[in-house]
C-alpha cells in the first residue's frame, strides 16, 4: 500500500504549526536515534487548554506529517482529553497503515506531546 | 559472476511481489548454500563441545574449529593461527582491545587518534576509554573528496599518541583508507594501530603482516558467513602482555578455589563455549570467496560502483557522497534534498529493493557531511547491473512521489 498519500505529502511539504513559540508555557524535545529525527514541541497552555502549539524539527514524511496533523488536532483541546491520545489516534489521522519499522516515526510527535503534558501542572 | 545468485537461496524470495534486490551488503551479506549446509551438517552430525571431551565427536569439533582459525589466519595474512581470536563480531573484537590492551596501556594525558570515517564500533569504545583514563581523543578530518586529510593526520601525531584507530573502508562513503602508510606513520611516533576491517575483508585482499597493524577486527557475516562470529587479529608480540577479556571456562589453565591461571595465545580471550557451528561454517564462506578470488570480486564491484554512480549522476536532485573512483569500494551513499532517506528506502522497498537509510552507525560522519542521514547502496558478488536498473526505476518513483 502506498503510504505517500496526498494528505501526507501535503503536510510533509507544507507542515502546519512550524516555528517555536515565544510565549510557550511548556516544551519537550523528542528524537529517534535510529534515523536522527528530532522535534521540539512548544505549547502555550492556559486554563488547561492548549491555546497554541508550534514545532521545530526535521524528519521523514511520516514523522513530519504526523506532527503537523497532530498539531492541528491538539490546538484548542483540553489537556485532560489530550492525555487520552493513543497511537491508534495518530494512525487514524495519517489514514495509512504504518509498518513496524515506521511506528517510531509516526509516534514521534505524540511522544513529545506526552512528555510536554507530563511537565504541565494540572 | 552472472550465475552466482543461484548459489544464494534467499534470491528465490519476492518482496512486495517483486524479486528481491539486495543492496544492503555493508550491513550484512546473504548466505551461500554451501555455507548453510556446513552449518546444518555440524548440528546434524558433529555437534559437541570443543577442547573438552576425550571422545570422537568432541575431537572432531575441535579439529574443525581450529582448522578455521588456521584458514582465517591465512586469509588475512597472519603469520600464525595463534594471532587469531574468535569473537562474536567486530564490535566485540574492538572492545576486547579496549579492555585487554587499552586498560593497561592508555594513561592520563595520552592521546588516541581516530578517523572521522569510523563506524560507532571503532569510535565509541575509544571515547569511553579516553574518558575513563583522562586521555584525549583526536579526530582526523575529511577532505572535500570524502577521504582522510593526510596532512592533518600527520599534525595530530605526536609522542603522546598511543593508539590510532582506522577503518579500511568507510561503511558510508566507501572510501578506502591508505591504512598501510598511516600505520607506518603511527608506528613512527610509537603508537599502536587498531584497524577495523569489517567492510573490507570480504571485498579486497587483506595482509595484516604486510600492513603491520597491531590489531585488526572483522565479522564473518559481512563476508557470506553466519552472524555471531568475528575475528580479532593481534600481533603475536602484543598478545602475551594483554589481560584476558572475559573470565570463565575454556580460557583457564588451572583453577584453585580462590585463584586461577590462564591459557596463553588466543584461547586466553575465548571464555565460555564459542559459536562453534558458526566458526566452522565461516570456514566454508572463506573457501567460497577464495574460489572466486579477489581479482574477480574487486573488478565486479568496481564495475557496479561505476554503473551506479553514472546512474545517480543523471539526476541533478541527487547528491552523491563518494570519493573519486580509485579511493572507493562498492558502497555509495546519496541524498535527495526534500526527501528523507527513510522515505527513499520505503519506496525502494515497495519495488523489492533493500537499501539502508539513516545514520549508518556513523552519526559524527553525518554531521561532517552536513546531512541528517543518507540512503546507501552497497554491492557484493551476486549483484548485477540489472539490480541497479531496478534501483533507477525506484529512484524515479521517489522523485515522482515527491514531485521533484
Amino acid at each position: 500500500m502506498d503510504i505517500y498519500t496526498e494528505t501526507i505529502l501535503d503536510h510533509y511539504q507544507h507542515p502546519h504549526h512550524t516555528g517555536a513559540l515565544n510565549d510557550a508555557t511548556v516544551s519537550a524535545t523528542e528524537h529517534n536515534p535510529l534515523c536522527g529525527d528530532v522535534i521540539k514541541l512548544d505549547l502555550k497552555i492556559k486554563n488547561n487548554v492548549v491555546e497554541k502549539i508550534g514545532f521545530v524539527g526535521n524528519g521523514c514524511a511520516i514523522s513530519q506529517a504526523s506532527i503537523s496533523l497532530l498539531c492541528d488536532a491538539v490546538e484548542g483541546k483540553k489537556i485532560s482529553s489530550l492525555k487520552k491520545l493513543k497511537p491508534k489516534d495518530i494512525y487514524d489521522l495519517l489514514g495509512v497503515t504504518i509498518s513496524p519499522g515506521r511506528i517510531k516515526c509516526a509516534l514521534l510527535g505524540l511522544s513529545a506531546l506526552q512528555k510536554a503534558l507530563k511537565l504541565t501542572k494540572n | 559472476m552472472q550465475q552466482i545468485k543461484k548459489d544464494f537461496p534467499i534470491f528465490k524470495r519476492t518482496i512486495n511481489g517483486k524479486p528481491l534486490v539486495y543492496l544492503d551488503n555493508a550491513s550484512t551479506t546473504q548466505k551461500p548454500i554451501v555455507m548453510l549446509k556446513v552449518l546444518e551438517n555440524f548440528y546434524f552430525t558433529s555437534n559437541a563441545n570443543i577442547h573438552r571431551g576425550i571422545y570422537t565427536l568432541s575431537e572432531e569439533a575441535t579439529d574443525k574449529y581450529e582448522a578455521v582459525r588456521k584458514k582465517a589466519a591465512k586469509f588475512i595474512g597472519a603469520r600464525t593461527e595463534e594471532e587469531i581470536i574468535f569473537t562474536k563480531n567486530t564490535t566485540e573484537a574492538i572492545n576486547c582491545v579496549r579492555v585487554s590492551w587499552g586498560e593497561k596501556n592508555i594513561k592520563k594525558g595520552d592521546e588516541i587518534v581516530v578517523s572521522s570515517l569510523e563506524h560507532h564500533a571503532n569510535l565509541v569504545p575509544w571515547q569511553e576509554l579516553a574518558k575513563s583514563k583522562q586521555a584525549a581523543l583526536k579526530i582526523i578530518p575529511l577532505t572535500n573528496d570524502y577521504t582522510l586529510d593526510a596532512e592533518a593526520y600527520k599534525k595530530l601525531l605526536s609522542p603522546k599518541t598511543k593508539l590510532v584507530c582506522l577503518t579500511v573502508e568507510s561503511n558510508v562513503t566507501g572510501t578506502i583508507v591508505p591504512v598501510k602508510q598511516m600505520t607506518a606513520l603511527a608506528h613512527a611516533v610509537g603508537a599502536k594501530v587498531m584497524i577495523d576491517g569489517a567492510q573490507s575483508v570480504g571485498h579486497i585482499p587483506t595482509d595484516v603482516h604486510n600492513l603491520n597493524c597491531d590489531f585488526f577486527a572483522f565479522s564473518a557475516h559481512k563476508m557470506l558467513g553466519p552472524t555471531g562470529v568475528g575475528v580479532l587479529y593481534v600481533k603475536q608480540s602484543l598478545m602475551e602482555e594483554m589481560a584476558p577479556f572475559m573470565y570463565g571456562g575454556e580460557m583457564v589453565e588451572s583453577v584453585k578455589a580462590t585463584s586461577a591461571t590462564y591459557r596463553s595465545g588466543p584461547w586466553k580471550f575465548e571464555a565460555g563455549t564459542p559459536n562453534i557451528a558458526g566458526v566452522i561454517a565461516f570456514g566454508a564462506a572463506i573457501d567460497y570467496l577464495s574460489n572466486i578470488g579477489f581479482k574477480k570480486i574487486m573488478a565486479h564491484e568496481q564495475e557496479l560502483l561505476a554503473y551506479a554512480k553514472k546512474m545517480l549522476a543523471k539526476y541533478p536532485q541527487v547528491k552523491i557522497f563518494s570519493p573519486s573512483q580509485k579511493h572507493a569500494g562498492g558502497i555509495i551513499s546519496f541524498a535527495i534534498s526534500g526527501v528523507h532517506p527513510h522515505d527513499i528506502a520505503t519506496i525502494f522497498n515497495n519495488e523489492g529493493i533493500a537499501i539502508r537509510s539513516g545514520l549508518h552507525c556513523a552519526e559524527p560522519l553525518m554531521n561532517y557531511l552536513g546531512v541528517y542521514g543518507t540512503a546507501r547502496m552497497s554491492f557484493y558478488i551476486y549483484n548485477t547491473k540489472k539490480d541497479i536498473d531496478t534501483a533507477e526505476k525506484a529512484l524515479k518513483k521517489v522523485l515522482k512521489t515527491f514531485k521533484l
